[in-house]
């Protein structure tokens, strides 16, 4: 263990020569405490049994892998949306891009600003997930998120406001690192939808707390962007209470390392979380997501659905738990993790889980990897359907599970179009 | 409308022979009718005709109004006219019957250089021809053949021939695992698409759909060859005796 140790100091100890602690405010204490976590723990290794798919020392590195701006037509996803938007420019915030922080059922406030102000409720909430995260698995990417974000969202949600909060972020800067940390308290009856599209920066460190009081519900739809160089590591951190809801949806289409951490733990009964991802990549593209529920109440459900498209050499990772603790009967947990390979250079690694210690529970899981159904090929392609059309068909019908976790039909079907013009681009 | 000359396949993977000289001239306006014993070659036949993997051709000629199907991708033979109703339809998880239907049409309309169908009259069609083979709104919707009956299946197969209009009709054995009722609503289905420019070629291994659709030919398929052919009677005469009878009198 020392001798595994050392190392992961000493890569710590390099980025912490780059970075400098924010003007905390009144979340001075939680960075503190997080850098002092931090520095029990190091930063991720290549030997570490959780990084044994994903190699950390871009993520690690004193200064951002430099990464080229991808110049698209398309335009954003959820442009056309009525929300409230909130624009980061390579990890900046840029009011001139964004509307007014005011929404009717919400109370919105910027974590650069904690010097100023003093926020209660995202007091006790900044960093706190993020620690309960940390066991069983150390995840320092996080903490040292905590302790080194410049800037972030905290959303206080007490009503159902009438529009999602939609953060967007821009990458214009080839050589940006940008670390930001969001957090979002649902109260009792609030009903919220977070969108987030973009590419962020070169190199994106995120971190996400939900807390969902009894009774209260979190949609949450991502599309992470196109820049083909860019490398993220994200976590969510989501804390159940009582007859809650949590729904997150991800959307990957490139980037040549993205790391996706969601930890999820149930702490109040008759509870529902769903986490899915469709990843498509190509060529270099390295798409990881890591997943860990834990079920510490009685009957709730959580439901893991991750799909990925992978063609000339991408590769794809799946590292899902399933974690039961012996009180938590009744527990529903579903988890399944599929990729479609489109040549045989692609690649999918897959480590699926499950621990239970309850005896009522139904537990399931299943990881595949497969090529396109030819006999399905074939019999489109008798109907008239030419192969290439045919084939990007199939493709979102595998892709199709993993849609369906996103609630809002209009949502879903904005997302639908964005994967099928992903394919479109690479038809000929 | 299909001229097949000394047509000889055999298999990508394996050396097997399966067809061995077929020779088969079907007219435009008629309807063909195919029997023999399992495993004779009827399937592979239109497999080959409609352009699926896995089969090497050795011999002989296919052509579809002249042209040679043979050298077509399996979308051009569609868009040309040709229709394949499976054996076994299959199953796409994912992808709506509606979706399918639509996919379909609008891909032949462009591969012919015609224009796309707007979605009210592609509605009204589908309605129009689901509600004449007895197929709901709710099996419309759920995705290709996923849990269907053997016979909604089939009754499927034969919506999406209805929708496609094609020229050349192979129907593989569309009768098998039909009930009388269900059977009568495909061969409804198929005679309410015979016309003079439209021909038929009906894979069966019984007279009961021949009664239903008349053919103007019969064929007898054994080990890879067309080995007799004759009038309706012919099937009659399967349907009393058997295959051994005539199987014996051309050895
Ligand atoms: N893909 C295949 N692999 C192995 N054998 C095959 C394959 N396709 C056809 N055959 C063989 O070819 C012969 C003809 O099969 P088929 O065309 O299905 O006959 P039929 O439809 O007349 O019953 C059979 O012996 C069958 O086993
Ligand atoms: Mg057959």
């Amino acid at each position: 263990m020392a001798a595994q140790l050392k190392p992961k100091l000493d890569a710590l100890e390099a980025r912490l020569a780059s970075l400098s602690l924010p003007e905390g405010g009144w979340s001075a204490a939680a960075r503190k405490d997080a850098l002092s976590r931090l520095g029990a723990m190091g930063l991720p290794h290549a030997r570490d049994e959780y990084w044994k798919y994903t190699r950390p020392d871009t993520l690690n590195a004193p200064e951002a892998p430099k990464a080229a701006v991808f110049e698209g037509s398309e335009t954003p996803v959820f442009s056309a949306r009525d929300r409230l938007k909130i624009t980061f420019v390579d990890g900046v915030f840029d009011p001139e891009q964004s509307d007014p922080l005011e929404l009717e059922g919400i109370t919105i406030e910027r974590l650069a600003e904690a010097g100023t102000k003093d926020i209660h409720w995202a007091k006790d909430l900044y960093g706190v997930l993020e620690v309960a995260g940390q066991t069983p698995v150390e995840r320092p990417l996080a903490a040292l998120n905590t302790a080194f974000a410049t800037d972030g969202i905290l959303i206080h949600v007490t009503g159902t406001p009438s529009k999602p909060v939609s953060l967007v972020y821009i990458h214009q800067d080839p050589g940006s690192d940008a670390i930001l940390h969001h957090a979002v308290k649902v109260e009792s009856g609030g009903e919220i939808t977070l969108l987030e599209n973009g590419p962020a920066a070169a190199r994106f460190n995120k971190v996400l707390e939900v807390d969902v009081a009894d009774g209260g519900k979190f949609h949450h739809v991502r599309a992470q962007g196109r820049d083909h160089e860019r490398r993220a590591a994200t976590h969510i951190f989501a804390r159940l209470g009582t007859e809650s809801l949590f729904k997150s949806f991800t959307m990957t289409a490139n980037g040549v390392l993205t790391r996706n951490e969601c930890v999820i733990e149930f702490t109040g009964d008759d509870a529902v979380a769903h986490v899915a991802g469709a990843s498509m990549g190509d060529g270099d593209f390295h798409h990881d997501d890591t997943v860990f529920v834990t079920h510490d109440a009685v009957n709730c459900e959580s439901r893991q659905v991750f799909k990925k498209v992978l063609r000339n050499g991408a590769t794809g990772v799946f590292q899902g738990k399933i974690l039961v603790k012996k009180d938590a009967q009744k527990t529903d947990g579903y988890q399944i993790s599929q990729s479609l390979l489109l040549d045989d250079d692609s690649q999918f690694l897959a480590k699926p889980e499950l621990e239970i210690y309850a005896d009522d529970v139904a537990c399931s899981h299943g990881s595949t990897s497969g090529a396109i159904d030819e006999t399905a090929l074939y019999y489109l392609r008798s109907r008239g359907v030419p192969r290439r059309e045919a084939q990007d068909l199939l493709t979102l019908a595998f892709l199709a599970e993993a849609l369906e976790e996103i609630e809002d039909d209009s949502l879903a079907e904005e997302i639908r179009e964005r994967l099928d013009g992903w394919l479109a681009r690479r038809r000929s | 409308m299909l001229e097949i000359k000394g047509l000889e396949v055999k298999l990508e993977e394996e050396d097997k022979q399966i067809l061995k000289g077929v020779d088969l001239s079907i007219e435009a306006g008629t309807v063909h009718a195919i029997m023999g014993p399992n495993g004779s070659g009827k399937s592979t036949m239109s497999y080959v005709l409609s352009g699926r993997d896995g089969y090497e051709v050795t011999g002989g000629t296919a052509t579809l109004n002249g042209e040679d199907l043979l050298a077509l991708e399996p979308e051009e033979r569609a868009a040309k006219g040709l229709f394949l109703a499976f054996q076994y339809p299959v199953e796409i998880p994912g992808v709506g019957n509606m979706t399918f239907l639509r996919t379909s049409l609008n891909a032949q309309r462009k591969l012919r250089g015609e224009e796309e169908i707007s979605s009210a009259d592609f509605l009204k069609l589908v309605r129009a021809k689901a509600k004449e083979l007895k197929i709901d709104a709710e099996m419309l919707k759920r995705p290709v053949n996923v849990g269907f009956s053997g016979g909604e299946k089939k009754r499927n197969e034969i919506l999406q021939m209805a929708m496609l209009a094609p020229k050349m009709c192979i129907l593989d054995e569309t009768d098998s695992g039909l009930d009388v009722d269900a059977m009568k609503l495909v061969s409804d289905g198929v005679n309410a698409l015979r016309d003079a420019g439209r021909s038929f070629l009906v894979i069966t291994h019984y007279q009961r759909l021949l009664d239903h659709i008349k053919p103007d030919v019969v064929h007898i398929m054994s080990n890879g060859r067309i080995v007799k052919s004759g009038g309706p009677e012919l099937a009659l005469e399967v349907e009393h005796n058997g295959y051994a009878d005539i199987l014996s009198e051309v050895a």
